[in-house]
Protein backbone atom coordinates (compact mmCIF):
# COMPACT_ATOMS: atom_id res chain seq x y z
CA UNK A 1 0.00 0.00 0.00
CA UNK A 2 1.26 3.54 -0.71
CA UNK A 3 1.53 6.78 1.05
CA UNK A 4 -1.48 9.28 0.27
CA UNK A 5 -1.48 12.70 0.54
CA UNK A 6 -5.03 14.52 0.24
CA UNK A 7 -5.00 17.98 -0.16
CA UNK A 8 -2.75 18.29 2.25
CA UNK A 9 -2.45 22.76 3.47
CA UNK A 10 0.25 23.66 5.91
CA UNK A 11 -0.03 27.20 7.02
CA UNK A 12 2.65 28.28 9.47
CA UNK A 13 1.37 30.67 12.14
CA UNK A 14 -2.06 29.78 10.90
CA UNK A 15 -4.38 32.98 12.01
CA UNK A 16 -1.18 35.66 13.03
CA UNK A 17 -0.28 38.31 10.61
CA UNK A 18 2.61 36.16 9.77
CA UNK A 19 0.33 33.74 8.19
CA UNK A 20 2.42 31.64 5.57
CA UNK A 21 0.78 28.79 3.47
CA UNK A 22 3.89 26.35 2.72
CA UNK A 23 1.46 23.86 0.98
CA UNK A 24 -1.08 24.30 -0.95
CA UNK A 25 -3.58 21.76 -1.31
CA UNK A 26 -1.04 18.73 -2.36
CA UNK A 27 -2.71 15.46 -3.76
CA UNK A 28 -0.25 13.03 -4.34
CA UNK A 29 0.53 9.30 -3.91
CA UNK A 30 3.73 7.79 -3.55
CA UNK A 31 3.69 4.06 -4.88
CA UNK A 32 5.39 1.41 -3.18
CA UNK A 33 9.34 0.67 -4.94
CA UNK A 34 9.36 4.13 -6.02
CA UNK A 35 12.58 6.08 -5.82
CA UNK A 36 11.35 9.61 -6.11
CA UNK A 37 13.46 13.14 -5.99
CA UNK A 38 11.68 15.90 -4.32
CA UNK A 39 12.90 19.32 -5.72
CA UNK A 40 12.55 22.37 -5.52
CA UNK A 41 14.38 26.18 -4.53
CA UNK A 42 14.79 27.19 -0.77
CA UNK A 43 11.58 27.47 0.72
CA UNK A 44 9.28 25.62 -1.37
CA UNK A 45 7.90 23.45 1.02
CA UNK A 46 10.06 20.34 0.96
CA UNK A 47 10.97 20.16 4.41
CA UNK A 48 7.59 20.37 5.62
CA UNK A 49 6.19 17.85 3.27
CA UNK A 50 8.62 15.27 4.39
CA UNK A 51 7.79 16.07 7.90
CA UNK A 52 4.00 15.35 7.72
CA UNK A 53 5.04 12.47 5.98
CA UNK A 54 5.56 10.52 9.32
CA UNK A 55 3.00 12.60 11.57
CA UNK A 56 6.05 14.76 12.67
CA UNK A 57 3.53 18.37 11.37
CA UNK A 58 0.14 18.17 11.25
CA UNK A 59 -1.69 19.25 8.00
CA UNK A 60 -3.59 22.31 8.66
CA UNK A 61 -6.05 20.81 6.58
CA UNK A 62 -6.13 17.73 4.46
CA UNK A 63 -5.06 13.81 5.18
CA UNK A 64 -1.72 11.49 5.09
CA UNK A 65 -1.96 8.37 4.63
CA UNK A 66 0.72 5.57 5.09
CA UNK A 67 -0.51 1.86 4.13
CA UNK A 68 -3.96 3.40 4.96
CA UNK A 69 -2.89 4.30 8.60
CA UNK A 70 -4.55 7.71 9.10
CA UNK A 71 -1.64 10.05 10.46
CA UNK A 72 -3.70 12.38 12.03
CA UNK A 73 -4.87 9.95 14.70
CA UNK A 74 -2.36 9.55 17.69
CA UNK A 75 -3.47 6.08 18.37
CA UNK A 76 -1.99 4.63 15.00
CA UNK A 77 0.33 7.17 14.61
CA UNK A 78 3.10 5.39 16.10
CA UNK A 79 2.59 2.70 13.58
CA UNK A 80 2.65 4.65 10.69
CA UNK A 81 6.09 6.70 11.98
CA UNK A 82 7.67 3.43 12.31
CA UNK A 83 7.33 2.22 8.53
CA UNK A 84 8.71 5.38 8.16
CA UNK A 85 12.62 5.87 8.58
CA UNK A 86 13.48 9.84 8.17
CA UNK A 87 17.37 10.72 8.14
CA UNK A 88 17.41 14.28 8.67
CA UNK A 89 19.75 16.66 6.87
CA UNK A 90 22.61 17.20 9.84
CA UNK A 91 23.62 14.03 12.01
CA UNK A 92 24.77 16.00 15.06
CA UNK A 93 20.75 16.84 15.41
CA UNK A 94 20.53 12.99 16.36
CA UNK A 95 23.84 11.36 17.19
CA UNK A 96 23.55 11.19 21.58
CA UNK A 97 25.09 7.86 22.90
CA UNK A 98 28.41 6.97 23.91
CA UNK A 99 29.08 4.49 21.14
CA UNK A 100 28.05 4.02 17.21
CA UNK A 101 26.27 0.46 18.18
CA UNK A 102 24.30 1.99 21.02
CA UNK A 103 23.11 4.88 19.34
CA UNK A 104 22.22 2.65 16.16
CA UNK A 105 20.39 0.53 18.59
CA UNK A 106 18.31 3.09 19.97
CA UNK A 107 15.47 3.14 17.08
CA UNK A 108 15.67 -0.61 17.48
CA UNK A 109 14.86 -0.59 20.96
CA UNK A 110 12.16 1.80 20.60
CA UNK A 111 10.37 -0.63 18.40
CA UNK A 112 10.51 -3.56 21.26
CA UNK A 113 12.44 -5.97 19.68
CA UNK A 114 14.07 -8.46 21.40
CA UNK A 115 18.19 -7.62 22.27
CA UNK A 116 19.27 -10.50 19.94
CA UNK A 117 17.22 -8.88 16.98
CA UNK A 118 18.38 -5.43 18.30
CA UNK A 119 22.13 -6.25 17.88
CA UNK A 120 21.18 -8.27 14.35
CA UNK A 121 20.34 -5.85 13.21
CA UNK A 122 22.69 -2.96 14.46
CA UNK A 123 25.53 -4.77 12.61
CA UNK A 124 23.25 -5.54 9.48
CA UNK A 125 22.55 -1.48 8.75
CA UNK A 126 26.74 -1.10 9.87
CA UNK A 127 27.11 -3.85 7.18
CA UNK A 128 24.95 -1.13 4.45
CA UNK A 129 26.46 2.02 5.31
CA UNK A 130 29.69 0.67 4.74
CA UNK A 131 30.97 1.21 8.51
CA UNK A 132 33.13 -1.32 9.89
CA UNK A 133 32.16 -2.92 12.88
CA UNK A 134 35.26 -3.95 14.52
CA UNK A 135 36.41 -0.21 13.73
CA UNK A 136 33.57 1.29 14.06
CA UNK A 137 31.12 -0.34 16.88
CA UNK A 138 32.96 1.29 20.03
CA UNK A 139 33.79 4.73 18.84
CA UNK A 140 32.15 7.62 20.11
CA UNK A 141 29.59 9.14 17.72
CA UNK A 142 30.96 12.23 18.23
CA UNK A 143 34.89 11.23 16.99
CA UNK A 144 33.75 10.57 13.44
CA UNK A 145 34.72 12.28 10.24
CA UNK A 146 31.45 14.80 8.71
CA UNK A 147 30.56 11.77 6.46
CA UNK A 148 31.32 9.17 8.55
CA UNK A 149 28.57 10.56 11.21
CA UNK A 150 26.57 11.06 8.35
CA UNK A 151 26.20 7.22 8.01
CA UNK A 152 26.09 6.22 11.34
CA UNK A 153 22.82 8.07 11.36
CA UNK A 154 21.81 6.83 8.39
CA UNK A 155 22.56 3.34 10.05
CA UNK A 156 20.29 4.26 12.86
CA UNK A 157 17.49 4.88 10.68
CA UNK A 158 17.97 1.99 8.16
CA UNK A 159 18.53 -0.73 11.73
CA UNK A 160 14.73 0.07 12.16
CA UNK A 161 14.25 -1.36 8.70
CA UNK A 162 11.42 1.27 7.33
CA UNK A 163 9.58 0.16 4.63
CA UNK A 164 9.56 4.18 3.51
CA UNK A 165 13.02 5.88 3.69
CA UNK A 166 12.56 9.63 3.78
CA UNK A 167 15.89 11.57 3.44
CA UNK A 168 16.15 15.41 3.72
CA UNK A 169 19.32 16.47 1.61
CA UNK A 170 21.64 13.38 2.73
CA UNK A 171 24.22 14.64 0.82
CA UNK A 172 24.62 18.02 1.50
CA UNK A 173 27.88 19.30 2.50
CA UNK A 174 29.67 16.16 2.19
CA UNK A 175 33.01 15.81 -0.01
CA UNK A 176 32.51 14.02 -3.52
CA UNK A 177 33.63 10.97 -1.75
CA UNK A 178 31.58 11.38 1.14
CA UNK A 179 28.49 12.07 -1.18
CA UNK A 180 29.26 9.32 -3.31
CA UNK A 181 29.37 6.83 -0.32
CA UNK A 182 25.99 7.81 1.00
CA UNK A 183 24.35 7.18 -2.03
CA UNK A 184 25.70 3.97 -2.33
CA UNK A 185 24.12 3.35 0.91
CA UNK A 186 21.09 4.28 -0.37
CA UNK A 187 21.04 2.28 -3.27
CA UNK A 188 22.05 -0.89 -1.38
CA UNK A 189 19.36 -0.49 1.57
CA UNK A 190 17.07 0.06 -1.43
CA UNK A 191 18.09 -3.33 -2.78
CA UNK A 192 18.28 -5.39 0.03
CA UNK A 193 15.24 -4.11 2.20
CA UNK A 194 13.08 -3.77 -1.33
CA UNK A 195 12.12 -0.29 0.32
CA UNK A 196 10.35 2.75 -1.06
CA UNK A 197 12.55 6.11 -0.70
CA UNK A 198 11.71 9.41 -1.12
CA UNK A 199 14.68 12.24 -0.90
CA UNK A 200 14.93 15.50 -0.80
CA UNK A 201 18.23 17.16 -2.77
CA UNK A 202 19.62 20.29 -4.52
CA UNK A 203 21.94 18.52 -6.15
CA UNK A 204 19.96 17.42 -9.35
CA UNK A 205 23.16 15.28 -10.63
CA UNK A 206 22.54 13.47 -7.41
CA UNK A 207 18.23 13.45 -7.70
CA UNK A 208 19.13 12.48 -12.17
CA UNK A 209 21.57 9.92 -10.57
CA UNK A 210 19.32 7.47 -8.86
CA UNK A 211 15.80 8.84 -8.92
CA UNK A 212 12.97 7.20 -11.05
CA UNK A 213 10.61 9.91 -9.96
CA UNK A 214 10.83 13.35 -10.02
CA UNK A 215 8.52 15.96 -7.83
CA UNK A 216 9.17 20.03 -8.68
CA UNK A 217 7.72 21.96 -5.34
CA UNK A 218 7.19 25.46 -6.18
CA UNK A 219 5.50 27.48 -3.60
CA UNK A 220 3.82 24.83 -2.23
CA UNK A 221 2.60 23.38 -4.88
CA UNK A 222 3.38 20.25 -7.03
CA UNK A 223 4.64 22.03 -10.33
CA UNK A 224 6.11 18.97 -11.98
CA UNK A 225 6.01 15.15 -11.20
CA UNK A 226 7.32 12.85 -13.40
CA UNK A 227 10.28 10.52 -14.79
CA UNK A 228 13.33 12.18 -15.02
CA UNK A 229 13.67 12.54 -18.30
CA UNK A 230 10.41 14.48 -18.99
CA UNK A 231 11.44 17.07 -15.99
CA UNK A 232 14.99 17.43 -17.02
CA UNK A 233 14.66 17.89 -20.22
CA UNK A 234 13.70 21.62 -20.17
CA UNK A 235 16.48 23.15 -18.41
CA UNK A 236 15.05 26.74 -19.43
CA UNK A 237 12.27 26.14 -17.07
CA UNK A 238 14.07 24.35 -14.40
CA UNK A 239 16.76 27.73 -14.11
CA UNK A 240 13.38 29.85 -14.28
CA UNK A 241 12.51 28.15 -10.74
CA UNK A 242 15.49 28.93 -9.52
CA UNK A 243 17.06 25.08 -10.00
CA UNK A 244 19.48 23.87 -12.39
CA UNK A 245 19.24 21.10 -14.33
CA UNK A 246 22.09 18.24 -13.94
CA UNK A 247 25.17 19.11 -15.66
CA UNK A 248 24.71 16.40 -18.20
CA UNK A 249 21.10 17.63 -19.28
CA UNK A 250 22.87 21.04 -19.95
CA UNK A 251 25.41 19.54 -21.39
CA UNK A 252 22.81 17.49 -24.08
CA UNK A 253 20.99 21.22 -24.39
CA UNK A 254 24.08 23.36 -25.53
CA UNK A 255 25.06 20.10 -28.38
CA UNK A 256 21.12 20.21 -29.06
CA UNK A 257 21.46 24.30 -29.57
CA UNK A 258 24.82 23.85 -31.72
CA UNK A 259 22.65 21.22 -33.79
CA UNK A 260 24.03 17.51 -32.99
CA UNK A 261 20.73 15.52 -32.57
CA UNK A 262 20.88 14.07 -28.72
CA UNK A 263 17.42 12.33 -27.60
CA UNK A 264 15.95 14.37 -24.91
CA UNK A 265 15.82 11.05 -22.43
CA UNK A 266 19.34 11.36 -22.07
CA UNK A 267 20.47 13.00 -18.45
CA UNK A 268 23.02 11.62 -16.86
CA UNK A 269 26.21 11.55 -16.81
CA UNK A 270 26.72 7.93 -17.56
CA UNK A 271 24.21 7.95 -20.45
CA UNK A 272 25.83 11.03 -22.51
CA UNK A 273 29.25 9.81 -21.93
CA UNK A 274 27.78 6.59 -23.66
CA UNK A 275 25.71 8.48 -26.67
CA UNK A 276 29.30 10.75 -27.01
CA UNK A 277 30.96 7.16 -27.64
CA UNK A 278 29.25 6.35 -29.79
CA UNK A 279 28.69 9.40 -31.66
CA UNK A 280 32.56 9.42 -32.00
CA UNK A 281 32.71 6.11 -33.51
CA UNK A 282 29.61 7.34 -35.84
CA UNK A 283 27.51 4.86 -34.88
CA UNK A 284 24.40 7.10 -34.28
CA UNK B 1 6.07 23.62 18.72
CA UNK B 2 8.13 25.24 20.56
CA UNK B 3 7.13 28.67 19.32
CA UNK B 4 4.99 30.20 22.00
CA UNK B 5 7.12 31.38 24.18
CA UNK B 6 6.77 34.94 23.70
CA UNK B 7 10.27 35.82 25.43
CA UNK B 8 12.03 38.73 24.09
CA UNK B 9 9.21 39.26 21.32
CA UNK B 10 9.84 42.76 19.58
CA UNK B 11 6.61 43.79 18.17
CA UNK B 12 8.38 45.72 14.70
CA UNK B 13 6.32 48.96 14.48
CA UNK B 14 7.95 52.63 14.37
CA UNK B 15 6.27 54.87 17.61
CA UNK B 16 7.26 57.25 20.29
CA UNK B 17 7.55 54.28 22.56
CA UNK B 18 9.72 52.38 20.72
CA UNK B 19 12.22 55.49 19.48
CA UNK B 20 12.75 56.13 23.81
CA UNK B 21 16.33 55.68 24.88
CA UNK B 22 16.46 51.99 26.40
CA UNK B 23 17.61 53.08 29.51
CA UNK B 24 15.02 55.80 29.58
CA UNK B 25 12.80 52.23 29.69
CA UNK B 26 14.88 50.77 31.90
CA UNK B 27 14.23 53.84 34.05
CA UNK B 28 10.46 53.86 33.86
CA UNK B 29 10.09 50.30 34.50
CA UNK B 30 11.71 50.63 37.58
CA UNK B 31 9.32 53.55 38.67
CA UNK B 32 6.44 51.96 37.07
CA UNK B 33 7.20 48.94 39.42
CA UNK B 34 7.88 51.12 41.91
CA UNK B 35 4.17 52.58 41.78
CA UNK B 36 2.43 49.59 41.22
CA UNK B 37 3.95 48.76 44.86
CA UNK B 38 3.11 51.79 46.45
CA UNK B 39 -0.90 51.49 45.66
CA UNK B 40 -2.06 50.48 48.45
CA UNK B 41 -5.70 50.43 47.77
CA UNK B 42 -8.06 48.31 44.78
CA UNK B 43 -9.53 51.68 43.97
CA UNK B 44 -6.36 53.08 43.00
CA UNK B 45 -5.52 50.86 40.38
CA UNK B 46 -7.47 52.24 37.73
CA UNK B 47 -4.67 54.99 37.59
CA UNK B 48 -1.80 52.54 37.10
CA UNK B 49 -3.99 50.78 34.34
CA UNK B 50 -4.79 54.22 32.55
CA UNK B 51 -1.06 54.71 32.53
CA UNK B 52 -0.38 51.34 31.08
CA UNK B 53 -2.98 51.84 28.24
CA UNK B 54 -1.78 55.04 27.58
CA UNK B 55 1.91 53.97 26.81
CA UNK B 56 0.10 51.04 25.53
CA UNK B 57 -1.69 53.05 23.01
CA UNK B 58 1.19 55.22 22.18
CA UNK B 59 3.57 52.02 21.43
CA UNK B 60 0.92 51.13 18.60
CA UNK B 61 1.59 47.41 19.70
CA UNK B 62 -2.19 45.82 19.99
CA UNK B 63 -3.49 45.35 23.06
CA UNK B 64 -3.82 41.68 22.95
CA UNK B 65 -0.31 41.19 22.32
CA UNK B 66 0.81 43.15 25.78
CA UNK B 67 -2.43 40.84 27.75
CA UNK B 68 -0.51 37.48 26.03
CA UNK B 69 2.12 37.66 29.00
CA UNK B 70 -0.59 37.17 31.66
CA UNK B 71 -1.28 33.95 29.73
CA UNK B 72 1.55 31.89 31.26
CA UNK B 73 0.33 32.96 34.99
CA UNK B 74 -3.48 31.83 33.82
CA UNK B 75 -2.49 28.93 36.82
CA UNK B 76 -1.37 31.26 39.15
CA UNK B 77 -3.49 33.99 39.40
CA UNK B 78 -6.98 31.90 39.78
CA UNK B 79 -4.90 30.19 42.85
CA UNK B 80 -3.84 33.49 44.10
CA UNK B 81 -7.31 35.02 44.01
CA UNK B 82 -9.14 31.68 45.82
CA UNK B 83 -6.58 31.90 48.40
CA UNK B 84 -6.95 35.55 48.89
CA UNK B 85 -10.68 35.16 48.57
CA UNK B 86 -10.88 32.38 51.35
CA UNK B 87 -7.95 33.32 53.48
CA UNK B 88 -7.89 37.31 53.83
CA UNK B 89 -10.78 37.64 57.46
CA UNK B 90 -11.37 41.55 57.34
CA UNK B 91 -14.31 43.38 56.97
CA UNK B 92 -17.86 42.45 56.63
CA UNK B 93 -19.12 38.51 56.67
CA UNK B 94 -20.70 37.52 53.06
CA UNK B 95 -20.55 33.81 53.46
CA UNK B 96 -19.68 31.83 56.00
CA UNK B 97 -19.76 27.50 55.81
CA UNK B 98 -17.42 25.42 58.30
CA UNK B 99 -14.14 26.92 58.30
CA UNK B 100 -14.52 28.59 54.74
CA UNK B 101 -15.17 32.55 55.32
CA UNK B 102 -15.42 35.53 52.52
CA UNK B 103 -15.74 38.82 53.32
CA UNK B 104 -15.50 41.91 52.01
CA UNK B 105 -12.10 42.62 52.48
CA UNK B 106 -10.93 39.08 51.33
CA UNK B 107 -12.72 40.07 47.75
CA UNK B 108 -11.31 43.13 47.71
CA UNK B 109 -7.91 41.78 48.34
CA UNK B 110 -8.16 39.21 45.78
CA UNK B 111 -8.66 41.11 42.91
CA UNK B 112 -6.22 43.87 44.51
CA UNK B 113 -3.44 40.84 44.30
CA UNK B 114 -4.50 39.81 40.45
CA UNK B 115 -4.12 43.34 39.52
CA UNK B 116 -0.64 43.83 40.60
CA UNK B 117 0.41 41.15 38.91
CA UNK B 118 -1.02 41.50 36.04
CA UNK B 119 -0.16 44.85 35.61
CA UNK B 120 3.55 44.15 36.48
CA UNK B 121 3.65 41.67 33.98
CA UNK B 122 1.95 43.82 31.22
CA UNK B 123 4.40 46.69 32.42
CA UNK B 124 7.52 44.29 31.84
CA UNK B 125 6.22 42.72 28.38
CA UNK B 126 5.84 46.06 27.23
CA UNK B 127 9.30 47.05 27.50
CA UNK B 128 10.24 44.10 25.59
CA UNK B 129 7.69 44.24 23.01
CA UNK B 130 8.83 48.25 22.03
CA UNK B 131 12.88 47.18 22.84
CA UNK B 132 14.84 44.99 20.84
CA UNK B 133 16.59 42.92 23.23
CA UNK B 134 20.18 44.17 21.66
CA UNK B 135 19.06 47.99 22.42
CA UNK B 136 18.16 46.81 26.21
CA UNK B 137 21.45 45.29 27.10
CA UNK B 138 23.42 48.25 25.77
CA UNK B 139 20.97 50.65 27.54
CA UNK B 140 21.89 47.82 30.81
CA UNK B 141 25.46 48.67 29.36
CA UNK B 142 25.46 51.68 29.91
CA UNK B 143 23.46 51.95 33.23
CA UNK B 144 26.07 49.99 34.69
CA UNK B 145 29.47 51.63 33.30
CA UNK B 146 29.75 53.40 35.96
CA UNK B 147 30.57 50.88 38.04
CA UNK B 148 33.11 49.89 36.23
CA UNK B 149 35.31 52.18 38.77
CA UNK B 150 35.08 49.48 41.04
CA UNK B 151 36.14 46.68 38.53
CA UNK B 152 32.50 45.43 38.10
CA UNK B 153 32.84 43.91 34.49
CA UNK B 154 29.78 46.16 33.15
CA UNK B 155 30.45 45.25 29.45
CA UNK B 156 31.49 41.27 29.56
CA UNK B 157 28.12 41.00 31.23
CA UNK B 158 26.41 43.01 28.88
CA UNK B 159 28.31 41.19 25.87
CA UNK B 160 27.04 37.92 27.45
CA UNK B 161 23.54 38.69 27.57
CA UNK B 162 23.72 40.16 23.73
CA UNK B 163 25.17 36.45 22.80
CA UNK B 164 22.54 34.53 25.18
CA UNK B 165 19.42 36.77 23.83
CA UNK B 166 20.93 36.07 20.45
CA UNK B 167 20.92 32.31 20.64
CA UNK B 168 17.46 31.76 22.38
CA UNK B 169 15.56 31.38 18.92
CA UNK B 170 18.56 29.21 17.73
CA UNK B 171 18.74 26.65 20.64
CA UNK B 172 14.82 26.79 20.02
CA UNK B 173 14.86 25.68 16.86
CA UNK B 174 17.47 23.02 17.28
CA UNK B 175 15.65 21.59 19.83
CA UNK B 176 12.72 21.10 17.84
CA UNK B 177 14.81 19.64 14.88
CA UNK B 178 16.86 17.13 17.70
CA UNK B 179 13.11 16.23 19.17
CA UNK B 180 11.93 15.57 15.36
CA UNK B 181 14.91 13.58 14.81
CA UNK B 182 14.65 11.60 17.81
CA UNK B 183 10.67 11.08 17.59
CA UNK B 184 11.43 9.89 14.35
CA UNK B 185 13.44 7.08 15.75
CA UNK B 186 10.69 5.88 18.11
CA UNK B 187 11.77 8.19 21.07
CA UNK B 188 8.41 8.33 23.36
CA UNK B 189 8.81 11.90 24.65
CA UNK B 190 5.44 11.98 26.04
CA UNK B 191 4.45 8.71 28.19
CA UNK B 192 5.98 7.32 31.66
CA UNK B 193 6.65 8.70 34.91
CA UNK B 194 8.25 11.45 35.71
CA UNK B 195 11.81 9.59 35.41
CA UNK B 196 11.06 7.66 33.03
CA UNK B 197 10.09 11.10 31.16
CA UNK B 198 13.50 12.69 32.02
CA UNK B 199 15.54 9.59 31.53
CA UNK B 200 13.82 10.31 27.34
CA UNK B 201 15.07 13.58 27.92
CA UNK B 202 18.54 12.90 27.69
CA UNK B 203 18.66 11.87 23.70
CA UNK B 204 17.60 15.29 23.13
CA UNK B 205 19.71 16.87 25.99
CA UNK B 206 22.87 15.58 24.73
CA UNK B 207 23.05 16.68 21.05
CA UNK B 208 21.85 20.22 22.35
CA UNK B 209 24.62 20.64 24.39
CA UNK B 210 27.47 19.18 22.37
CA UNK B 211 25.53 21.57 19.40
CA UNK B 212 26.05 24.41 21.85
CA UNK B 213 29.40 23.79 23.13
CA UNK B 214 30.49 23.43 19.40
CA UNK B 215 29.02 26.96 18.50
CA UNK B 216 30.66 28.55 21.52
CA UNK B 217 33.56 27.30 20.14
CA UNK B 218 33.34 28.43 16.83
CA UNK B 219 32.10 32.45 18.03
CA UNK B 220 34.81 32.62 20.73
CA UNK B 221 36.98 32.26 17.08
CA UNK B 222 34.89 34.30 15.05
CA UNK B 223 34.96 37.37 17.35
CA UNK B 224 38.56 36.79 17.91
CA UNK B 225 39.45 36.69 14.51
CA UNK B 226 37.83 39.84 14.14
CA UNK B 227 39.97 41.10 17.18
CA UNK B 228 37.55 41.53 19.72
CA UNK B 229 39.29 41.68 23.28
CA UNK B 230 36.90 42.84 25.39
CA UNK B 231 35.22 46.62 26.07
CA UNK B 232 38.46 48.63 26.56
CA UNK B 233 38.76 51.01 23.75
CA UNK B 234 35.80 49.59 21.85
CA UNK B 235 33.44 52.64 20.24
CA UNK B 236 29.87 52.06 19.03
CA UNK B 237 28.41 52.40 15.79
CA UNK B 238 25.06 53.63 17.49
CA UNK B 239 25.56 56.17 20.03
CA UNK B 240 22.65 56.50 22.92
CA UNK B 241 21.44 59.97 23.21
CA UNK B 242 18.70 61.38 25.30
CA UNK B 243 16.16 63.60 23.53
CA UNK B 244 13.13 65.41 25.11
CA UNK B 245 10.66 62.43 24.72
CA UNK B 246 12.96 61.07 27.53
CA UNK B 247 11.95 63.98 29.43
CA UNK B 248 8.05 63.61 28.88
CA UNK B 249 8.34 59.81 29.63
CA UNK B 250 10.34 60.47 32.64
CA UNK B 251 7.38 63.35 33.66
CA UNK B 252 4.60 61.28 32.63
CA UNK B 253 5.96 58.12 35.21
CA UNK B 254 6.40 60.65 38.18
CA UNK B 255 3.20 62.56 37.77
CA UNK B 256 1.95 58.88 38.27
CA UNK B 257 4.12 58.46 41.35
CA UNK B 258 2.95 61.51 43.01
CA UNK B 259 -1.03 61.07 42.06
CA UNK B 260 -0.58 57.44 43.90
CA UNK B 261 1.27 59.24 46.69
CA UNK B 262 -1.13 61.74 47.25
CA UNK B 263 -4.25 60.48 46.45
CA UNK B 264 -3.70 57.83 49.19
CA UNK B 265 -2.33 60.38 51.77
CA UNK B 266 -5.50 62.85 51.12
CA UNK B 267 -8.67 61.20 49.90
CA UNK B 268 -10.30 58.91 51.94
CA UNK B 269 -11.80 56.02 50.88
CA UNK B 270 -14.91 55.03 53.01
CA UNK B 271 -17.61 56.16 50.71
CA UNK B 272 -15.93 53.76 48.24
CA UNK B 273 -15.99 51.10 50.48
CA UNK B 274 -19.58 51.47 51.84
CA UNK B 275 -20.49 51.57 48.19
CA UNK B 276 -18.75 48.47 47.91
CA UNK B 277 -20.21 46.71 50.44
CA UNK B 278 -23.82 47.63 49.55
CA UNK B 279 -23.20 46.33 46.10
CA UNK B 280 -22.47 42.80 47.48
CA UNK B 281 -24.70 42.60 50.51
Amino acid sequence: MPIVLEKLTYTYQNGSINAFTALNDIDLTINDGEFVGLIGHTGSGKSTLIQHLNGLMQPTSGKVYVDGIDMSDKKVRKLGRQRIGMAFQYPDYQLFAETVAKDIAFGPKNMGLTDEEVDRRVREAMRIVGLNETVFADKSPFELSGGEKRRAALAGIIAMYPKYLVLDEPMAGLDPSGRRGVLETIERFREELNSTVIMVSHSMDDVAKSAERVIVLQDGRIYRDGAPADVFCDAEELNRLGLDAPFAARLAAELRRRGCNVPSDIYTNEALACFIEHLVKGEV
Amino acid sequence: MLNDITLGQYFPVDSVVHRLDPRTKLVLLIMYIVAVFLVKELWVFPIVIACMLIFTVLSRVPLSYVLKAVKPMRWLLPIMFIINLFMIHTGTILFEWKFLKITTGGIEQAFFIVLRLVTLVTGTSLLTLTTTPISLTEGMESMMSPLKVVRFPAHEIAMMMTIALRFIPTLLEEADKIMKAQLARGADLESGNIFKRAKAMIPILIPLFVNSFRRADDLALAMESRCYHGGEGRTRLRVLRFAWRDLWAVLVMSALIAAIVLIQRFVSFAPLHAWFLGLLV
